[in-house]
């Protein structure tokens, strides 16, 4: 998985390219965990993401509940697969995808 | 009824998610899966391999691929010879809850067990054995 951050002022933007899986996510977890002081918004872009298991889901869980304190965060451009993966879940209810 | 078998043993380490999806992926090509069938079980790979890696215990794990051609149905089953886990005897997670209520885990077999057409487990002497099926189109 390749990972492409960028901050501007207070805003963090994640592109993801590949899968988002048991052996990446904590890739993703350590891009997030600690670095997000005086952000108020989390953008992810998912364009590129072609699936998620439930440990990038454990990922997403842990940066909403970060972003719900601080801010907020949102989700774009995501394929139907991992839309299914979503909405099974109940994370269409947690998440904002946009 | 024509069929194909396949299986592949790998050593019981994360990284070989990897060996076990392109070997799933290479044999079931010939019968042009839908994206959405091969997602959700690279999907499952992912989930079940990792339970084996972080909680069984076994140092390998094999998978046996089965696939169906009459009805494009494709088996997987996955053994490792670790300590005793059904996974189906677990509660499925509230999936209603709010993102404060949730808890991080127990949504791996529960999204393997809404994704594939059919799950059995059962313990066979020292072993765990983990079916799935799923239909390719």
């Amino acid at each position: 998985m390749q990972i492409e951050k960028k901050v501007e002022n207070s805003v963090m933007t994640i592109a993801l390219e590949g899968r988002l899986d048991t052996m990446t996510a904590p890739q993703l977890e350590g891009e997030i965990l600690g670095k997000t002081d005086g952000i108020v918004e989390l953008n992810f872009d998912f364009a590129k993401l072609s699936y998620i298991s439930s440990a990038g889901l454990r990922v997403l869980l842990t940066a909403q509940k970060i972003m719900n304190k601080q801010g907020k965060m949102t989700i774009c451009n995501v394929c139907a697969e991992i839309k299914e993966i979503f909405e099974v879940t109940g994370f269409s209810d947690i998440l904002t995808i946009v | 009824m024509e069929r194909i078998q396949k299986e592949i043993t790998v050593d019981s380490k994360i990284e070989n998610v990897e060996t076990l999806t392109a070997f799933v992926e290479e044999s079931l090509a010939p019968y042009s899966p839908s994206i959405k069938a091969q997602t959700q079980i690279n999907v499952a790979i992912d989930e079940l391999f990792s339970n084996v890696v972080n909680y069984s215990g076994s140092s390998k794990m094999t998978l046996l691929i089965d696939v169906d051609k009459d009805v494009l149905t494709a088996s997987l089953t996955f053994i490792d010879e670790g300590v005793a886990y059904d996974p189906l005897a677990k509660a499925d997670p509230d999936v209603t809850l709010s993102a404060e209520e949730r808890k991080i885990g127990g949504l791996g077999i529960f999204l393997v067990k809404k994704t594939m057409d059919g799950i059995e487990y059962r313990r066979e002497g020292d072993k765990n054995i983990l079916k799935v099926v799923k239909k390719l189109v």
